[in-house]
């Protein structure tokens, strides 16, 4: 069973591989020139006019918490679909339930979009 | 054997991961070593055969739950962590010992039950056994948490749209509420 991990693992330590070196290469390759106008946030561009960390607007966290609960209503689906085609054989139970629980998902779904919810105003 | 070295190796960077996160002055980089705990922590569970507890960790706490602590941190526009005030001081002598007493409790437990979490061959964890197990007998909690997401989301539009639904459901009536809906007028 952990065999089927591997593709996962590879790919965890390609991007460990690529992530340290190009961070390497970077250190290497680079010329040291540090004078202020080097260090600008745009070196030839325009003047920064004031910090890049604002307060952010709370609609980002309205658009998080949507994301959050979408997100569990997906995680219920992997293990339905796992076991879909063996319960579908004892009868349309299993679908049906799903269809419920989407059912009631989706009308909190209508209400966001009837109330404006997924709207930035 | 590769399942026992990868256990520690996980178990490594999970802890250097929490630690980190309580070390950093920084609290987005604070959320950001919360996400590598995390995944380590996902790669423990698959080790001990809980694949549907990994999954749910990387998509929902390192995916989503993560993501809106960042967007909190930045809501709040928090710079760096700031020093606790001085009333809180002699908390440390009293929190020290506790953590000692709490690591020492839990470490008893976590070195006694370590042969059996090691169980290589259980399927309780499987995603098939959750799926079998959720359709079957526990079909009434599984509607009941489409409802309870239901409550979340009408909640949480509920809470942030508050000040809109005075100008867009309702005219203003008394004096105090057309001040409202002008000072929400004036803000946007």
């Amino acid at each position: 069973m952990l065999v089927e991990y591997i593709p996962i693992l590879v790919i965890l330590a390609m991007a460990l591989i690529v992530a340290a070196g190009i961070l390497v290469l970077t250190h290497i390759v680079n010329p040291r020139i540090r004078n202020p106008i080097k260090l600008t946030t745009y070196e030839s561009g325009i003047e920064p006019q004031m910090e890049a960390r604002l307060r952010y607007p709370i609609r980002f966290y309205v658009v998080a918490m949507m994301f959050i609960l979408f997100d569990v209503e997906v995680i219920f689906m992997y293990p339905w679909a796992v076991v879909y085609k063996q319960f579908l054989s004892q009868g349309w139970f299993i679908f049906w339930e799903m269809i419920i629980f989407l059912a009631i998902l989706f009308a909190g779904y209508i209400y966001l979009y009837r109330r404006g919810g997924f709207q930035w105003e | 054997m590769v399942a026992t070295a990868l256990f520690y190796i996980f178990a490594a960077i999970a802890t250097a991961g929490a630690i980190m996160v309580v070390a950093q002055r920084n609290p987005v980089y604070s959320a950001l070593y919360l996400v590598l705990t995390l995944f380590a922590l996902a790669g423990e569970y698959v080790l001990l055969m809980a694949h549907f507890i990994a999954i749910v960790h990387v998509a929902v706490y390192a995916g989503a739950i993560v993501v809106l602590f960042l967007f909190v941190i930045m809501l709040l526009n928090v710079r760096l962590e700031e020093r606790a005030p001085d009333a809180f001081r002699y908390m440390i002598y009293a929190g020290l010992p506790m953590a000692a007493i709490l690591f020492v409790e839990m470490g008893y437990f976590a070195f006694r039950g370590f042969q059996q979490a090691m169980v290589q061959g259980t399927r309780v964890g499987l995603v098939e056994s959750i799926g079998r197990a959720l359709f079957s007998q526990y079909v009434l909690p599984f509607e009941v948490a489409s409802i309870l997401l239901l409550v979340a989301m009408i909640g949480a539009l509920y809470l942030s749209k508050r000040k809109l639904e005075i100008v867009a459901f309702k005219r203003p009536r008394s004096k105090k509420e057309r001040l409202k809906v002008m000072m929400y007028e004036e803000e946007h």
